[in-house]
This record gives structure tokens, C-alpha cells and sequence, in this order.
């Protein structure tokens, strides 16, 4: 019997930024409920991989189906399957925390939301921050209410591109307790990150991306941190690790 | 129902962060008393002179500080990657564009209305009793022209020149809407029957619609990487 259709599914996919070609025929399949954790140095293609399939950037071939949707053709119905977390965290700086998530629930259509922005910024630990205009905020608190930004809304996928940085250890732990959640409510996950340790730590299946080639693809339990580590290693992307 | 929510959440977003920062608002309005100042000084006493002047001068100061405001705003989209993050949400792209639009207009707005007194006490003339006859000029004047800027700027947004280029695009583009507006000001400042004007308020009725359908249909396609 054919198992359940994956949630993320790419075909010779291949962006070409004039005359650089940023991924170079990518296959890549993630199963529903899965965390794929995307390794790569700066310029290996993980983000552009990650807007390919936000529906942000239009693949110069291939195709990619993401939550069942053909990206590029879904239009509304598909962004809103998808829950991204940026590297940039998205937020408008003049804005109040509460008044950033305000904003979000009703792009994001939520009615009656006030009691949904108390909860999340409860959950990320900035409820004492509310009221105070992000300027204010450190860089990880401006992480934590993107990360809270996020958790507003129901989706079946989410992307995240550099998750770990500027994040302390405390938010850290928010973030993989959220990814477990989800991953429970068969939500599935593609993070990319440069962070070897925590991405390994969390992810189901690992993969390496190696100037816009797919070089790496496996299960998490069938290799060890070392042994990954070494094989990070032999694709001449070490330096860039952590 | 989400539709009109998103617009005004967008439009709402944009004028809560102009009033808490007053960033375009004090640019623009320091760019308006600098062309209007000067243009008193170069034109001096002489009533004639600023009478057949005086509608250039207005929307002169009108047209270039609306620049400033377009360019601020998207500005401020770009900052932290708010741009892409607005684009990743569910909305329909037609409700991005008319809430930026929205945003874009009150704020110019706004700034025209504390022009024009800034205007009547330069230039020594009686406005109040002109004021609807002018604002029926005005609001579609700035209407065509905020929705070319929003547009172009959100188009330009990615390049590097995009200051450059914003200006470069729009005047062109609004020629037909500004001289309009223009011609449609000197009838009223001149105190001739509001008739007189009807041809050019026809014509900024006529560009706003096509400029506002046009921007519709394409906004999507502009954005798309």
C-alpha cells in the first residue's frame, strides 16, 4: 500500500540567478510530519531552496509541491499552509510586540485574536514586553517574537532558515519543544542552519547542500553526530560550522 | 470581509509607525517650506507673477515631497525584510497594494493640507474660502499620483538606484495627472466657474482608473521574484 504523499516534494529543481546558478537539480521528498535539517555553507543554496518553496521565488526550472500545493500556482491557499521563520525576523521596528502580532493575525485572517497574541508572547516570554516598541528589544528577543509570530497560526509546513541564531539557550529549547509539538500534530519541518550540533539534535533526516547540489541525503539514526560531523567535514564545509 | 481587514490593518500599520517616528512627515514637510520659501523669495512682491504661478508652485511642492513619502514607506518595508515577510502571508496581493496605497495617500494628504495655509500666509492669498473647491482638486490629483508611487516604488524596490529611479519612472508616467491638476488649480485660485475646470477633473478621474486597474492587475507580477 503507497504510504501518504509527502508533504514537500521537489523536482530537478534548479535556480539560475543571472548568470549563477544558485541550485543545480534538486530532488528532495519529506514525508508529513517529518524535520529535515538542511546543512550547507553561505552560498550553498539552502535559502534560496527555502523561498523556492515559500512561493517567493520562481524556480527557473523544475517544479516543487509543497502541502499539496504546486508553488508558484497556489496562490493564498498555499502561503497559508506554509509558516515560515526568516533569517531577517520580519518585524516592524516602530511597532509595540503585541502590535507586530496584532498586525499578523489579520493578515493572516484570525479573528478575535488578543487572546491567541497573550498566549504566544506568554509562551516566548515576552509578556512583560508587550507594550514596548521591538526597537527596543535585543536581538533575541526580536528572534523570540518571530518565533512567536509563527506559533499565531496553524500550518502544515513550516520553513525555517537560520532558526538558531541570536537565540539563547532558554529560547533554544522553546524552539524544539515548538518543532516537537508540531511534529506531534503532523506538521512537517525544513530547517537550514549552519548549526551542526542543534540541527542534528532535532532533525529526523539530514541533508547537505554543496553549491547548489544536493550531496548528502540520509536518516538521522542511521549515522552519529561524529560520523555526520566527518562527513560534513569531507565536503570541504567544515569552516563554516558553528 | 478579511480583504478590507488586511487593507486597513496594512494602511492602519503604515500610519501608526509615520506617526510614532514622523520621519516622511517632518521631510516632507521641511522639503514643501523650503521650495515654497524660496520660490517667495525669487518671485518677491509681484501679485501677477505669483498669480499665474501659484498652481505650479503648489503642486511643485505637492509632487516632490510625495516622493519623499513613497520612498520612506517602502523604506520602511525593506527594513528587517518586512517586505517579503508581508508577501509570505496568505493575503491577496490586491489587498497588499491597497493598503500600501491607503497608507500612502492619508499620509500625503495630511501633508497637503498643512501646505496649503503654509501657502496662503507666504503668498499673501485667500484660500479658505477656495479650500473644497481645491481639496475636490487635490484628493484625486493625489490619489492618481500615490497610486503610480506606490506602484513604482514597490517595483523599484529591490534595486540598488531605487531612488534614483522612483522619480525617474513616476514623473513621466503621472505627466497627464500632475499638468491636470495643475490646470484644474489655476481655475480655481483664479476664481473662474468651477465648470472650467471639469475637463481636467474628468481627466485625473480618468488616469486614477486606469492607473488604479493597471496597478491591480500587475501588482502581483511586480513582486514576484
Amino acid at each position: 500500500m503507497p504510504g501518504p504523499a509527502p508533504a514537500v516534494e521537489t523536482r530537478r529543481l534548479v535556480k539560475w540567478y543571472g548568470g549563477y546558478p544558485a541550485l543545480r537539480g534538486i530532488d528532495l521528498c519529506v514525508a508529513p510530519g517529518e524535520i529535515l535539517a538542511l546543512f550547507g555553507s553561505n552560498g550553498a543554496g539552502k535559502t534560496t531552496l527555502l523561498r523556492i518553496l515559500a512561493g517567493r521565488v520562481r524556480p527557473t526550472a523544475g517544479t516543487a509541491r509543497v502541502a499539496g500545493f504546486e508553488v508558484g500556482k497556489g496562490g493564498d491557499r498555499a502561503r497559508g499552509a506554509i509558516g515560515t521563520l526568516a533569517h531577517g525576523h520580519q518585524l516592524y521596528e516602530t511597532l509595540t510586540a503585541s502590535e507586530n502580532l496584532a498586525f499578523a493575525a489579520a493578515m493572516l485572517g484570525l479573528g478575535r485574536a488578543s487572546e491567541r497574541i497573550a498566549q504566544v508572547l506568554l509562551r516566548v516570554g515576552l509578556e512583560a514586553a508587550a507594550g514596548s516598541s521591538v526597537r527596543t528589544f535585543s536581538s533575541g528577543m526580536k528572534r523570540r517574537l518571530a518565533l512567536a509570530k509563527l506559533m499565531l497560526r496553524e500550518c502544515k509546513v513550516i520553513l525555517l532558515d537560520e532558526p538558531y541564531a541570536s537565540l539563547d539557550l532558554q529560547a533554544t529549547k522553546l524552539l524544539e519543544e515548538f518543532l516537537m509539538a508540531s511534529k506531534i500534530g503532523g506538521v512537517t519541518t525544513i530547517l537550514a542552519t549552519h548549526n551542526l550540533t542543534m540541527g542534528f539534535g532535532v532533525a529526523d533526516r539530514l541533508a547537505i547542500l554543496r553549491q547548489g547540489r544536493l550531496v548528502f541525503e540520509g536518516r538521522r539514526d542511521e549515522t552519529s553526530l561524529e560520523a555526520f560531523r566527518s562527513l560534513f567535514s569531507l565536503h570541504g564545509e567544515l569552516g563554516d560550522v558553528e | 470581509m478579511s480583504f478590507v481587514r488586511r487593507v486597513v490593518a496594512i494602511a492602519r500599520k503604515d500610519l501608526l509607525a509615520e506617526w510614532r517616528d514622523r520621519e516622511s512627515f517632518s521631510a516632507m514637510f521641511f522639503f514643501a517650506f523650503l521650495v515654497l520659501f524660496l520660490f517667495h523669495f525669487a518671485l518677491g512682491g509681484d501679485q501677477a507673477l505669483i498669480r499665474g504661478a501659484s498652481s505650479g508652485l503648489l503642486w511643485l511642492a505637492f509632487t516632490f515631497t510625495s516622493v519623499l513619502g513613497l520612498a520612506r514607506s517602502v523604506q520602511g518595508e525593506l527594513e528587517n525584510d518586512c517586505l517579503d515577510g508581508l508577501l509570505l502571508y496568505p493575503a491577496e496581493r490586491e489587498a497588499i497594494y491597497l493598503g500600501k496605497l491607503l497608507g500612502n495617500f492619508l499620509v500625503i494628504l495630511v501633508v497637503e493640507l498643512v501646505i496649503f495655509p503654509l501657502f496662503a500666509v507666504l503668498y499673501n492669498m485667500d484660500l479658505w474660502s477656495r479650500l473644497p473647491k481645491l481639496l475636490l482638486i487635490a484628493v484625486p490629483g493625489t490619489l492618481g499620483f500615490a497610486a503610480a508611487g506606490t506602484l513604482l516604488s514597490t517595483m523599484t524596490a529591490g534595486l540598488r538606484a531605487r531612488e534614483a529611479m522612483l522619480p525617474f519612472l513616476l514623473f513621466p508616467l503621472t505627466i497627464p495627472l500632475i499638468l491636470s491638476a495643475v490646470k484644474g488649480t489655476e481655475v480655481v485660485l483664479r476664481g473662474d466657474p468651477f465648470e472650467l475646470a471639469m475637463p481636467w477633473l474628468k481627466l485625473m478621474a480618468a488616469f486614477d482608473t486606469v492607473i488604479l486597474v493597471a496597478s491591480l492587475l500587475t501588482f502581483e507580477y511586480l513582486v514576484e521574484e
